[in-house]
């Protein structure tokens, strides 16, 4: 059973970020692709080109909507502006789901424009699960909470970031997009081991999985999304089908763009490890799933 | 163009981290404390300053909160986030802002813009609108961009109308009825997409002239690299001399056009902008303006050229308060 609540049901497969320098290829071209996914920032204005690119690709393509600010983990309010107009957004692309990170990224109304990593308390988690469930109900879609790639660690945290995540989301009853390249970052700066994250969260919640490549520096990984997925990040993958099963998979790629083609072809990769575990899913067979 | 204070509200700096986080207001605190660590300009070398707005050390003040590991310092690890916060919010107003840097060089630019970050972070969910107060901040801090601050002025509000053009809000343009209907009474409001500015410097032509270039630059970076030897493809477009304009940034199909107006024209659309029926706006601009021409027929065939090119649009209905 690859579809669930926080995927809104669907079965979608193997999908790509749209991206400016791919914008000509893919309206004269027309290339079989699954579905896009969509920064909704880069969509969320009040008219010109942006619009129209997004509406003739709506008459081609399916599309889901990935968010960069809505900061689930910021102590400010949701921005009722911002909710707005993400809101129109999501009627006019029809997604079937919504995912934004798991972070903060605002304090009284001001914005670094990054995803920040937060302290992993249980206060934390429960601010965090009730920002979500207000946005889920304001949006009226399924939510999926991504987690982010980090550089620091904090000293009040009480708990790992695969308990924090595994809280939050069974708190706000919503979806996670497991970034397995950003478990994988994330691992190599803090010392942990990848597999017990994979392991460690509830995997019928997977909506969708994100991945993607990043670069390795003397003293720590940064995600960049501008290389290839990585052997450890596709290992990690084939982990997490197995323990998900048939997921939505998608590849970011953010930064030195290479063609359509080249972008596309490293994503299908994905079909490999896809294949070997469609209706094979732990997640299937999880009494929760069942039950919904 | 309307402007407005850029003085963003002075906030109480965040003194401590607080040793563990039980609630919103402690995770508040704790974000606060974070936050102003990425805001502060980065030093010479890219990294924390090292004292802190209370006379600390940085040091001191991040390991309160931050973990070390056995590869980086606590500072080490908030520096890879401090870099990243100014590295992209730099970009993004060298980016919107190509006239602005090339009028007063990059190095002059990095100072101008750091200092408008410290000043005015973004409150905005949005990149879109990072730069939506450096125009008014430039007016207001001339010492960055002498000696050529009024020319920097007009490009920087010239630069902010194509960010606003290139996808502002379009409304239903009005229609040929509408205006029969309604007569001289007629009141029209302009596309809030349009700009319209009245410059001392003609900043139409730097910046196709800026255009121009770089799209050389861009041909010539395809074709063998000992071909652009001894080419200056790279060298800035003369700086403009003083020449008063008026200039409207507008798109057509989703491209941005720039199109000069007569002083007339300006004051007209100025007065529709402001609210003016057409008639009083007509009024208004052409009040000192020379008898011996035609001016009715002058404002028809602008009226027309408006409504060819969708700038005018029914007056959006105020909602009750």
């Amino acid at each position: 059973m690859p579809a669930n609540p926080f995927n809104n049901h669907t079965e979608y497969g193997i999908g790509i970020g749209l991206r400016v320098p791919h914008y000509r290829h893919i309206l004269e071209k027309k290339p079989v692709v699954d579905w896009f996914e969509i920064i909704s920032e880069n969509f969320m204005v009040d008219g010109g080109r942006p619009l129209e690119i997004l509406d003739k690709i709506l008459e081609q393509y399916r599309v889901v909507q990935h968010g960069v600010s809505m900061y689930f983990g910021s102590a400010d309010k949701p921005d009722r502006e911002h909710l707005k107009r993400l809101k129109t957004l999501t009627r006019r692309t029809q997604t079937p789901w919504l995912s934004d990170h798991l972070c903060w990224g605002s304090v009284d109304g001001r914005y670094t424009h990054d995803l920040l990593p937060m302290p992993y308390t249980f206060a934390v988690a429960r601010h965090t699960a009730a920002k979500i469930r207000e946005v889920r109900d304001f949006l009226e879609i399924p939510i999926c909470v991504e987690n982010v790639s980090s550089y620091t660690e904090f000293h009040q945290s009480e708990m790992t970031e695969w308990e924090f995540l595994s809280e939050v989301v069974e708190k706000a009853d919503c979806g996670i997009l497991l970034d397995v390249n950003n478990i994988y970052v994330s691992s190599k700066n803090h010392s942990f081991d990848p597999y017990d994250y994979v392991t460690g969260v509830p995997h019928h919640r997977v909506g969708q999985v994100h991945i993607a490549g990043h670069t390795k520096y003397k003293k720590y990984i940064l995600d960049t999304h501008d290389h290839p997925v990585l052997d450890p990040v596709w290992k990690l993958y084939e982990r997490a089908i197995r323990l998900c099963g048939h997921t939505a998979t998608l590849l970011e790629w953010d930064d030195r763009i290479p063609t359509f083609d080249e972008v596309h072809n490293e994503a299908l990769k994905a079909t490999k490890f896809l294949g070997e575990t469609s209706g094979k899913s732990a997640a299937a067979r999880a009494p929760e799933a069942v039950a919904a | 163009m309307a402007k407005r204070p850029v003085k963003a509200p002075r906030r109480a700096r965040p003194k401590l981290s607080p040793p563990r986080i039980g609630s919103v207001r402690e995770l508040r605190q704790f974000q606060r404390v974070m936050a102003e660590a990425l805001f502060r300009p980065l030093t010479a070398g890219d990294g924390l300053q090292p004292t802190w707005s209370d006379g600390r050390t940085t040091r001191s003040v991040v390991e309160e909160f931050v973990k070390p590991n056995d590869r980086l310092t606590a500072m080490e690890r908030v520096e890879i986030y401090a870099r990243s916060y100014w590295f992209r919010v730099l970009d993004c107003l060298y980016d919107d802002y190509p006239g602005v840097h090339s009028i007063i060089g990059v190095k002059c630019f990095m100072k101008l813009t750091t200092a408008f970050l410290a000043e005015c972070p973004s409150e905005s969910f949005t990149l879109r609108n990072l730069g939506s107060r450096l125009p008014q901040f430039i007016t207001d801090n001339p010492a960055f961009t002498a000696p050529r601050t009024a020319l920097a002025v007009d490009m920087a509000w010239f630069e902010w109308a194509q960010v606003v053009a290139f996808d502002g809000m379009a409304l239903p343009p009005i229609t040929e009825d509408e205006i029969l209907d309604a007569g001289p009474a007629l009141k029209v409001a302009l596309q809030p997409y349009l700009g319209i500015m009245q410059c001392s410097y003609p900043v139409d032509e730097f910046a196709l002239a800026l255009k121009k270039r770089d799209s050389a630059l861009r041909g010539e970076s395809s074709n063998a690299v000992s071909a652009l030897k001894g080419k200056r493809a790279g060298a800035r477009p003369r700086l403009p001399r003083r020449e008063a304009i008026c200039v409207a940034v507008h798109r057509q199909q989703n491209m941005l056009f720039f199109k000069r107006l007569e002083p007339e024209v300006y004051a007209i659309l100025t007065a529709l902008r402001a609210g003016r029926t057409l008639s009083a706006a007509c009024v208004a601009a052409l009040r000192n303006a020379n008898p011996a021409i035609d001016w009715a027929a002058r404002v028809r065939e602008w009226f027309q050229a408006w409504q060819s090119l969708g700038w005018l649009c029914r007056r959006p209905a105020r909602g009750r308060s």
